[in-house]
This record gives C-alpha cells, sequence and structure tokens, in this order.
C-alpha cells in the first residue's frame, strides 16, 4: 500500500512478543502503522542482545552518526524502559536507564514533551509462572509510531449502536479492510452486509462503502434486537446511523435489499475491493429467492406488500457466486477478502475456492472450536475476466466438502449430537 | 439511494436482451438534496470523484441543473464538472419511489431511501 517491500531478519519466534523487521524508511514504518491493528509501536532499532551485556556491545557497535541526529545538544529526550513478563520497581528502572550512559546523550531531559523518545525493551518470556531473574531478549531503540490499536477499543461492537447476531469484531474488521488494501476513495461493496460492520473499517480508510443483504429487516433495521436486554431494534438503527456515529456519514453510498444469487450490477468493473462474511448457517442462515414452496424458512411481509420467500442457499454455490462476482466486478489488482468455514479433520489447501482471475494472497486461520475453524481467504484480481466460459474451471469436486446445504452446519455440530448420543446410551445403562 | 448507486445498478428481470435493463428509470415520490447548487457554493476544494470514468451518466429527474450527457473529454481536470458531479452522485438521493426496468417495465420500489431488488418468487 505504501509501496515498498520489507523483510523479516528474524526468524519468527511465534512466542515473542517482538518482532524485527527490516523496512526500507522510516516513512514507510509510520504508513504501515497508520494501518495496523496488530502491531503496538515500532522502533528505530539501535541494538539488542540475549543479556545486557550483549546489548550494551550491541549499541556500541551501532553506527554513531546515526544517532548523532537525535542526541543534538538542542534537542530534548526521555527513556522509557518497557519489561514484558515482568513488573520491575522505580529503582531498578533507573538503574537500568543510567547504565545507558555510555550512549553520547547530549540534549536534555524533559518528561513531558520530548522530541525523542527512547525506549528500552526487556523480554522476559511468555510464561507467567516462570518469570526469569534476567530478561531473556533485551532491545533499544528510537519510538517512531504507534499502531491503530487504539481503534480496537473505538470502534468496539459493544458501543456500536446497530450491531446483529455476527456482527464482525472491530480488530478482524480493520484487518480485512488492510488485507483488502482500501484505500481512500475506493468504492468497497459487502454482498452479505448484515448490520455493516465490516464496512466501517473501511470507511474508516476514506473508502465508499455500500452492501446488499436479502434480508429486508435487517437493512431496514426492524425486528428483534441482538442485544441483550433489549427487544426490538429502535427507530433509527441502520447501516447509515452506524457510519455516523464514528463520523463517517459521508462515505456512505447505500445499503439494498438484493438477493446476491441475482446479478443487480450492470457490467462492468465497478468495486475497488470486496469484503465479505458469507452466512454459512451457524448463526444465520444462507438464504437466496427460492422456487419451492416447501423449503419456506421465512416468509416476510414488507411494506410495500412484497411477498418473498427465502430458500437455502448451498455454501458452495455462494463461494461459487463470491468468487465470480469478484472475477467479473473487482478492478484489475482489486481483492476480495472473505471467510471460509473449515472442517478442520478435512481441511486441505486444494478446498479453498480458485477461480482463474483470482490469485491467492494470503489465507490465514481463526480457530472456532477444536474440529472448526474459519480462514480470511485474501484474492486479488489478476486477470481480466472473459464471460461465461471461465465457469467451467470452478466446478470439479473443488467444493464437494460444502455440497449439500448446511453441510459445514451439520459438521459444526456433529460433535455435540455425538455427545448427546452417548449421553443417552449412558442413561439407558 | 444516491445515484452513483443508481448508475451501477441494472434490471435482472429474466429474458432481458443483452445489455438491457439499463439505465433504470427513476421515479421519484421524495427525494433529498444536501448542500446547496453548487455554483453558489464556496470554492472548497473538490473531493475527488468516485466515477473514475467508468460511469454514464443519465437523464434524471431530480437534478437541480443539467448535466452533459456525456462525461467531458477532459473531465478529470475540469473542476467545475468534477464539483457538480460529485453532488450529482452523493448527495441527490431518492427516498421514496421506484426504479423501473426500461425494457420490462418492472417496478423496484424504494422506501426510506433503500431500493428492494429482489424480485418475487415466480419472476425469478
Amino acid at each position: 500500500l505504501y509501496g515498498g517491500q520489507f523483510s523479516s531478519e528474524q526468524e519468527i519466534h511465534v512466542n515473542s512478543p517482538f518482532w524485527i523487521l527490516s523496512i526500507p524508511s522510516e516513512e514507510m514504518a509510520r504508513g504501515l502503522m497508520k494501518r495496523t491493528v496488530c502491531a503496538k509501536s515500532i522502533f528505530e532499532l539501535w541494538g539488542h542482545g540475549r543479556s545486557a551485556g550483549e546489548l550494551y556491545e550491541s549499541l556500541k557497535n551501532y553506527p554513531t552518526d546515526k544517532m548523532l541526529p537525535y542526541l543534538q545538544s538542542d534537542s530534548t529526550y526521555k527513556i522509557h524502559i518497557h519489561t514484558f513478563n515482568k513488573t520491575l520497581t522505580q529503582a531498578q528502572k533507573i538503574k537500568k536507564i543510567d547504565a545507558l550512559e555510555f550512549l553520547p546523550f547530549k540534549g536534555k531531559v524533559n518528561l513531558k514533551t520530548p522530541e525523542h523518545i527512547f525506549w528500552i525493551l526487556e523480554d522476559y518470556g511468555m510464561n507467567p509462572n516462570d518469570v526469569p531473574e534476567e530478561p531473556i531478549h533485551l532491545y533499544f531503540g528510537r519510538w517512531i509510531a504507534d499502531g491503530q490499536r487504539e481503534l480496537i477499543e473505538s470502534y468496539s461492537v459493544k458501543k456500536r449502536h446497530f450491531i446483529g447476531n455476527t456482527s464482525m469484531d472491530a480488530c478482524l474488521s480493520f484487518i480485512m479492510a488492510n488485507h483488502a488494501r482500501v484505500k481512500p476513495n475506493d468504492i468497497v461493496y459487502d454482498p452479505f452486509v448484515g448490520t455493516g460492520g465490516l464496512l466501517i473499517s473501511s470507511a474508516h480508510f476514506g473508502a465508499y462503502v455500500c452492501g446488499t443483504d436479502i434480508d429486508y429487516n435487517t437493512i431496514h433495521g426492524l425486528g428483534k434486537a441482538s442485544r441483550k436486554n433489549q427487544k426490538w431494534r429502535g427507530p433509527d438503527e441502520n447501516i447509515r446511523a452506524n457510519l455516523r456515529q464514528y463520523g463517517l456519514e459521508k462515505y456512505y453510498l447505500d445499503a439494498l435489499v438484493a438477493d446476491f444469487s441475482r446479478p443487480i450490477w450492470r457490467k462492468g468493473m465497478l468495486f475497488d475491493a470486496i469484503i465479505t462474511d458469507p452466512p454459512y448457517g451457524i448463526r444465520e442462515a444462507p438464504r437466496r429467492m427460492g422456487s419451492q414452496k416447501e423449503t419456506v424458512k421465512s416468509a416476510e411481509k414488507s411494506t410495500e406488500n412484497h411477498f418473498f420467500i427465502s430458500s437455502s442457499y448451498h455454501l458452495s454455490d455462494i463461494f461459487f457466486d463470491l468468487l465470480k462476482f469478484g472475477a467479473e466486478y473487482l478492478v484489475m489488482g482489486g481483492r476480495l477478502v472473505y471467510w471460509l468455514p473449515i472442517y478442520r479433520p478435512e481441511y486441505t489447501e486444494e478446498i479453498i475456492p480458485r477461480h482463474p482471475c483470482l490469485k491467492l494472497i494470503s489465507n490465514c486461520e481463526q480457530m472456532l472450536s477444536s474440529h472448526t475453524s474459519r480462514r480470511l481467504i485474501t484474492m486479488e484480481k489478476v486477470k481480466e475476466f472473459k464471460d461465461q466460459d471461465e465457469n467451467s474451471y470452478l466446478l470439479d469436486g473443488q467444493y464437494l466438502p460444502y455440497r449439500g446445504h448446511n453441510s459445514f452446519r451439520e459438521k459444526y455440530f456433529s460433535g455435540v449430537t455425538k455427545r448427546i448420543a452417548k449421553e443417552e446410551k449412558d442413561n439407558q445403562k | 439511494m444516491k445515484l452513483l448507486t443508481h448508475n451501477l445498478l441494472s434490471s435482472h428481470v429474466p429474458g432481458l436482451r443483452p445489455g438491457g435493463g439499463f439505465p433504470l428509470r427513476i421515479e421519484v415520490r421524495e427525494g433529498k438534496c444536501e448542500g446547496r447548487d453548487p455554483p453558489e457554493t464556496p470554492p472548497v476544494p473538490a473531493p475527488p470523484s468516485p466515477l473514475r470514468g467508468r460511469g454514464r451518466l443519465v437523464e434524471i429527474p431530480l437534478l437541480p441543473f443539467s448535466l452533459p450527457p456525456e462525461p467531458l473529454p477532459d473531465y478529470e481536470a475540469n473542476e467545475e464538472f468534477l464539483r457538480r458531479l460529485h453532488h450529482v452522485l452523493l448527495e441527490v438521493e431518492v427516498l421514496e419511489g421506484s426504479l423501473q426496468c426500461p425494457d420490462s417495465g418492472r417496478r423496484f420500489p424504494i422506501s426510506r431511501g433503500v431500493p428492494n431488488m429482489l424480485l418475487t418468487e415466480e419472476e425469478a
């Protein structure tokens, strides 16, 4: 997004809260921190080591000309100390800060509004029951920027005006917007918009957002409330009011009542990103317009005396439609980001749906239970969409695990059903 | 419904001729127009138009002023035009009314600003 690559210099320690990256410029580091909700702060690393001695040695080897601009006599500074998994007394902290005397600090200490802030970071491992006497790794560096962790709090679903049963967690919603590389003035679309939680993060980054959902009541903010202790939705519960709550109303385009399996958009590359969480039948039933009377799941009478019937919408068809839609309606380089539910014992890379126009960019897992999880799939459009003939690639057994309506639901609850069956058996004995 | 959205929508009644169903005809019972006629607004920096050359302008009954039927050739540098366009696409809204398919005549109702693009089961 900020036009650069960075690499990890360090082998990733799965359990370390610190990560050393090599980033070409400070500008890029700041850009990165303007977007990420996953990192707390970024520092220019001046030295590190497995013990205090190693750290000092490493600091002495850091080129002085790189340090000096920040140590001028007319500048002000302060030094912080952060210990991970251990609390130090003030005296211990001061001792550690004083030990850095050998660095050529010429500026004045200013604790309130320093120009430069330096941090000592000490890692005492991950186990709170076995905290070592000395840190296992130490770092020293100049503070550059903080990440966007506070967004998680300020956009928390708990405080949001209009929510649904499956509103996306604020943190995940920001991660999705970042995966989709949402930029100012993009148009972002969510075909299963629900209460619009996913659009809020995109609007935060300055994109115009729109969404559709088949549920008339949700789009209009009618019906039963999802919140505890509140029975019915209030008069102004809708996606627009949500964006207004965060001062983002100008990025609201529209919310429509529509069936994703029907082509309501004119042909063309309309959207810069598609971010969505398709219904997979655990807390919200997947559905589309039906043609069989016996599959009446919900018959709702809307104010325009439209009588419509939703029928089941197979998961395999949802993903089929979603990829095809992305391939057709995304701009080149535009991204499709969505969640794919996985029955873990059956998971292999091969079951990730593919399309010749879309390249898989990333695939991350979030555990839901011991046997199910969902994967955040990010795909980028790399090839122009050419009419219907490309559908054929999509078929071929790839979707078998999702064949049959609610197959994921059945698997999700399989553990529970087995347990109930067992208990019943035990009771009979 | 904003007019930008209208510009992206198409009818999807089964059996349309290829390329048919666009543009949908707008019928307005109640509309809303934020801001004023752009020529009167003070010269604030115009937000970049999200249209980016994708759109095709259509005749809209609600407009307080006229727009050329097609984007001007050098419109990306034409601030006056962009400002008008921004106003039309993002500040004019249809609250109550309908969208009518130009080919089949099928009406998609708009209520409280939300178009309902669902078809009944007989139609689908």
